[in-house]
This record gives structure tokens, sequence and C-alpha cells, in this order.
């Protein structure tokens, strides 16, 4: 392929790509996406295309690995266009099928469609499916056309139709109010608004000529992968980003910061950046345009803290990842003390949209403060996990339980975690909150980067908020003292309550520290460190002070409060139990009631999950 | 040759000598030796001309490197929010009583290394445990202990 040299070549490169599809009546997308990935979707993708070989139908039938659709829970996936039939649970017994009959003769086969779960029909397309009917898929929408390997299937799309304009029909100073006007927020978690950051890199001198974009990919908030399943799916969205973005800012090079726990995402990234080389969308005078820029990928080594933008650095420069104090803004000194901008995958993500569309038409989506859509990770304890993407303003209710189907195996809502770490657990009497970065921080929680984890009645809140503090405990650098040691007294606190050794006092105590820490941590991380203590404290008391003064642990999580036992109207004698019981502590005959004794009793609950005849008993 | 080099001159051919480098190289030298002993940081120090400290420090900082060497099965449990709302530290439990050893440990026998992650990003799945690469999804106490036992098995140990 021979570098693209002007936005007429590219129109004229998508037609082609386009004339040479027709011949396809049918195209089946077998989702590549994290979750259907570790289902063995690449075993499924090969054996689909080796069938589709030997039924002959390789001229007329496409047959695409592509980025993730979303609805994980139902991994493996396929949509099979153009009817959009929604194919789910698919695994390798059913790929004759699905060729001779579907790819084939667009037969539909009833077991692999989805069942409405109001009256149980087989629900065909895939926009039917209520998960996806209630989305609104502005950055998703694309992943399951692309093949995260191949540009084609991105300019076939539209894709670097924003580039154009805005290389060509537009000032650098225009592309910054744009996406000023369009009110664009970041997405990594705090919400900054995007412009002022673009516009303070602008305006920051460079002495020898060289500016910085960065892409934050260091997706470290457990919970979360919808940054990965954009980078991974749709690479060049992000890639077409950072250049409008570069090129509104003046830099001239850049770096995506990804996690090294995302291989996949990684080599897929190499190849698109490889092929946009190729074709003259990186590097010198792109399109034609006379604006140099470039890009290189760095791989993180495994560190919470590096999703901060000064560790990021470090971590890029190949020091050790530590924050440092932002007397001066990377703005002005940041990667190799050089201006420096960075903005999070879905951020640069939202970019070309703007462009595309014009910030008018953006604006129309999400609330006055928070516009356009945001995805989230919607997972734990729900009916439909999976990437959900709505319009900001959307109420938690309704992502859980129209889109996600509610709590999972009938059990009772608790509360929902979003924001990561450094967010809160929302209880039921807010769940009419709706998703915006103000709304969100005013319940005491945060946007973060959009994990949002749904808990049940088995979820201790005492325990998630030694979870937390446990995490966090880990990942802090050790650089200043109230993150490294607040967090190890908060941890402490925490544990003494989850083992039955707390005090009323020390709640007090913890709402102390938090205070220090937030108002003297160096950065975000101790800052923000106390959030899941102080809104677990703030609406589930209750359960602390259940722990404190009744020792009890009522969703039969904390080990040192309950105790297992067997109902013996219950037991029949099956010794499975027995059996499993890694430790030996159950006794009794075979057919008759077993026991378990206390004091061998490690409480791992195998027990429980192996007694076919619910006869083992928590409390 | 070529195959004749060791590994961190491999990697610092395929990376350059830049410090921005140093990442990958560490993780490009681990994949070889699963773990990175002291002999290849001092060749990678005086290779990127850096100081040991430097190479020490970020070896020593990220997660992702290890100083120890590793044994032959890596068994990855996922720690995640949305694992551990499913129980994943009773399937860390149990992890660690089947294999004798804790979190971030390798058996006597070389054999097995038993680590943590903080998240996979395959969240949907959780609890997760990864064996040698391959993602085992909705994991139990019982079940891992199974798939466990089997791999052991295959080794011909107890």
């Amino acid at each position: 392929m021979a570098k693209i040299k002007s936005p007429a070549m590219l129109e004229e490169y998508r037609n082609e790509i386009l004339r040479k599809r027709k011949y396809y009546f049918r195209t089946i997308s077998l989702c590549g996406g994290p979750g259907c990935h570790a289902q063995h979707c690449d075993e499924i993708y090969e054996a689909v295309k080796k069938a589709v070989e030997e039924n002959g139908l390789s001229e007329n039938v496409e047959v695409k690995k592509t980025g993730c659709h979303g609805f994980c829970e139902m991994g493996p996936i396929a949509v099979i266009q153009p009817e959009g039939i929604f194919y789910k649970k698919i695994s390798l017994d059913d790929v004759s099928d699905i060729v001779n009959r579907t790819l084939g003769k667009g037969e539909l086969i009833k077991e692999l469609l989805y069942p409405d779960p109001e009256n149980g029909k087989p629900i065909t397309k895939e926009s039917r499916v209520p998960f996806y009917a209630k989305q609104k898929r502005l950055l998703m929408s694309m992943n399951e056309y692309i093949d995260p390997c191949k540009i084609e299937d991105y300019i076939a799309q539209g894709g670097y139709s924003a580039l154009c304009k805005a290389l060509f029909e537009m000032e650098p100073m225009e592309i910054i109010e744009e996406v000023d006007k369009a009110g664009l927020r970041g997405r990594g978690g705090a919400g900054f608004p995007t412009a002022s950051k673009w516009r303070a890199c602008r305006k920051a001198i460079a002495r020898d000529g060289i500016k910085y974009v960065l892409c934050n990919a260091d997706e470290g908030d457990p919970g979360a992968y919808m940054d990965r399943s954009l980078l991974e799916g749709n690479p060049h969205l992000v890639l077409e980003g950072m250049i409008i973005g570069a090129y509104g800012i003046g830099a001239t090079e850049g770096y995506i910061y990804v996690r090294h726990e995302y291989p996949l995402t990684v080599s897929n990234l190499l190849v698109a950046i490889d092929q946009a080389r190729k074709v003259g969308l990186l590097g010198k005078n792109i399109l034609g345009s006379g604006f140099d820029f470039d890009i290189k990928v760095s791989i993180g080594g495994g560190a919470f803290v590096c999703g901060e933008s000064t560790a990021l650095m470090a971590s890029i420069e190949g020091r050790i990842g530590e924050p440092r104090v932002k007397h001066i803004h990377t703005a002005e000194k940041g990667l190799f003390n050089r201006p420096t901008n960075l903005n999070n995958v879905e951020t640069w993500a939202n970019v070309p949209l703007i462009i595309n569309q014009g910030a008018g038409k953006y604006r129309k989506v999400g609330t006055k403060t928070s516009t356009g859509t945001k995805i989230f990770s919607l997972v734990g304890s729900v009916n439909n996990t999976g990437l959900v993407e709505v319009p900001m303003g959307m109420t938690l209710r309704e992502i859980i339980f129209d889109i996600g189907g509610g709590v999972k195996g009938g059990r009772t809502f608790k509360a929902v975690q979003t924001g990561g770490p450094s967010g809160g657990c929302i209880p039921e009497s807010l769940l009419d909150t709706p998703v915006d970065f103000d709304a969100l921080y005013d319940v005491g929680s945060m946007m973060g980067s959009g994990g949002m984890i749904v808990m049940d009645e088995t979820t201790c809140m005492v325990d998630i908020a030694r979870y937390f503090v446990d995490f966090l405990c880990d990942e802090s650098c050790g650089k200043c003292v109230p993150c490294r040691e607040g967090l190890k007294q908060m941890l402490y606190i925490l544990e003494d309550i989850t083992e039955g050794r707390g005090t009323l006092e020390q709640l007090e105590l913890l709402k102390e520290l938090a205070g220090v820490m937030r108002d003297t941590s160096l950065c975000g991380l101790g800052q923000t460190a106390a959030n899941p203590v102080l809104s677990t404290i703030r609406y589930f008391e209750d359960e602390y002070v259940d722990h404190i003064k009744k020792m009890k642990c009522r969703a039969g999580v904390c080990k040192a409060l309950i105790a297992f036992s067997i109902n013996a109207k219950k037991c029949t004698g099956c010794m499975r139990c027995r059996k499993a019981c890694p430790v030996g502590a159950i006794k009794g005959k075979k057919k008759e009631p077993h026991t378990i004794q206390a004091e061998k009793c490690e409480k791992c609950g195998i027990c429980l999950e192996v007694c076919e005849y619910g006869a083992v008993v928590r409390k | 040759m070529k195959k004749d080099l060791s590994p961190e001159i491999k990697a610092v051919e395929k990376y350059g000598t830049d410090r921005t480098c140093l990442i990958p190289i560490l993780h490009e030298v681990q994949k070889e030796y699963r773990y990175l002993p002291e002999k290849a940081l001092r060749n990678i120090a005086a290779m990127l001309d850096i100081s040991l400290v430097d190479v020490y420090g970020v070896a020593t900082y990220f997660r992702a490197f290890s100083l120890e060497p590793k044994g032959k099965h890596l068994v990855t449990c996922c720690m995640g929010t949305a694992c551990h709302v499913r129980n994943s530290p009773g399937v860390l439990e149990e992890a660690k009583r089947t294999l004798g050893i804790d979190a971030g440990e390798t058996t006597d026998d070389m054999l097995f290394s038993l680590e943590t992650v903080n998240c996979l990003g395959a969240c949907a799945l959780g609890p997760i445990v990864v064996i040698d690469n391959e993602y085992h999804g909705e994991m139990t106490p019982a079940k891992v202990k199974k798939i466990l036992k089997e791999v052991e098995k295959q080794e011909g140990r107890g």
C-alpha cells in the first residue's frame, strides 16, 4: 500500500475497500474481546474459517474476529450481518451448524438465540436484546465491524475522516475550541475539562520545540476493563484522537502507556501503529498536510500508582514510577521536562466523534455538565455482566436493572461500587442518582474510570472497605508518609473490626485518619484512598456496629465471626463434604448425618459449595 | 550466531540502549530466565550505561519483576473487586492449601509459583485463575483444587 498523501486519496482508498466488500453476502463477526477471549473464541474463529472454506463459501462469506461487543456474560458471542443475528454462548460443536445453516442458507438456530428474560421468546436481532437496546453506543458500536489488526476495516467505517477535517479545514486553536464547546471531560477519573489541559499545553513554551501527548492506558482500577476493550478492539479510534489532539496542541511525539497485564492490547496496538505509519497516517507529513507526529508504545510493570500522571511519566522515562509534587504542572514540564498532555484512552476516543459531528451535536447526549456517553464495566453480582455505554445522566438503577438485568441468582441488591479504590459504595436508597461527574461526587463516590461493581447481601461492606485499603496499602509507593502510614493504620483497624476485636472509638479514628490523608497526601492515590472507608461508614454504619457490638457479619464473609454446621435433618450422609474438606474437619459415617468439628474447621466453605442438599449452614 | 547471545544482549539489541527501554528490556529478559538474575541486571546496567542501583530500583519497584526464580507452572489468582465479591479470597486460600505455599512463593521442587494480580480485565468471568497463561473463569475453591490436582498429577507430584 502506497502512502496516502491527501484527503482525496484517503476517500479513494475507502471507496476501493467498500467496492471489494460488495461480493460478500454475509459477514460473521466473532467477538475477540477479553471475556470471549478467555473462553477460547480463538479456536471457534479458526473452526468457522475452516468450515467456511470447506463448504466453498469463502467467496461470499466474510469471517471476522473483532473487538469486544460488550455482552461478556453471553460469550463467546457472534453477530451475523446483514441480518444482525445475535448468537450467544457458542461452542465448537455449534460451528458446523452456524456455517451450514445460518451463513449458507440464512436459517436461524433457535438454541443459540438470546431468550427474552420476560417471556423466554428467542430474540433474533442484536439491537433488540435488552442489554443493547437501552445503551447508546457511540464509541463501542464500531467494535463489532472491525478487525483491530486491519486498518482497512476502520477506514471502511469512515475512520480518519475526522483527522482530514481537523488537518485541512481547521486551525489548531479551532480544534481546542470545538472540544471545549463539546464540554468533554476526562474519562480517567477526575473529570477535568479536556480543553483546558490542551490549551495549557499549547501555550507552554517548548525550548527545543518538542511537546508530547500521552495516552493513559494503565487501567489499574480493579473491576474495570473498558479502556482495554476500546484500545484492543478499535486501536485506530484512539490513534486518530491522539493525532488530532497533537495537531491542536502542537505536539510532535506521543506515547501510549499500557499496563503489562494486557499483552493482547499491546500487540494489537503495535500492529495498528505500524499500519498507520505505512499508509502515511503517522510519521512525517501526515496526509500531505505538513504535520509530523508519531506514537510509541510504553509498557508498564504492574504498579497501580503509575496511572497517576507524574508517576506514569517517570515510568515511561525508565525510572521508578513514583509521583512528584506538582508545583509545576506537567503541561509545562512533564515527560523529559517538556510540555506534556496526558489523557485517558476513552477521552481520546471521543475526539474524532466531536470533530466529525461538531460540538453542538455531541452536546445533545448527556447532561449539561457531563456531556457525551460513558462506558462502564458492569460486573460483580449482576445478571448481564459486560461493557455498557450509556448517555451520561442515566440513573444507576436503569443501568443495573434495565441493562444489567438485576442482581444475580435472585439475591437482593446491597450496593454498587464506582470509581475503583478512589470511589465509594452507593446504597439502594441512592440508586436514582444519575451517572455524571458531579452527582456521583456528591454522594461520596466518583465516576472514576468506569468500574461498576454490583454487590448483594453476600458481600460484607466492612470487608469491602478492608479489601480496598489492603489493595491501596499494597500499591502505595511509599514516598509520602500520610499515605504510606495512614493506610497501614487504617488496615489494622479494619482488620480488628473484621476479626472481632473492634471498638466503636475506632470508627472515629478512621474518620480522623481519612481527613488527614485527604489533606496531606502527595498524590491522588492517597488523597482519595479513604473514600471506600468513608462511604461504607456513611451508608452502612449498622454493619460496622454489628461487627463491633454483636460480633456478627451478616453477609457471612468475615471468617472470625462465622461458623459452619450441618443440619442433621437435611444431611443424607453422602460423604461428599467429608471427602472435599481439605482439613478433615468433617466426621460421620456413610448414610448418617455428618458433623463439623469447630476446632479443626478453617471456614473455607468448600462443604457448603459441594453439598447438594443444602444441609451445610453458615452463620 | 545469534542464539549464543545472552537474553539481555538480545533484548538490548531489540529495544536499544535508551533508558526508556529499560522496562521492556526487563520484561523480555524475564521472559527468558523466568526471573531476573543478578548477572543479567549487571549486564543491562552496563549496556544502558546507568548505575546498577537504577536498574535494581526499577526491577524491585514493579510488581511484574522477580529477582527470585519462578516455578515451572505459574498460577495467578485475580484479586480484583469483581472477583473479590465472588469469593476470590476463598479460591486463593484453597490454591495456597493445595500447593502448600503462600502467595508470592514457589514450591521447593520448583514446579509451582503462586501469585496474585490486582485485575486481569476479564471481570465478567470472575473469579479468574490463570494457570500457565490459560484462563479459568468462574472458579470456586473446589474447582481450583481439582484443576491444580490435575496439573500436579501430570507432574507426578503427590
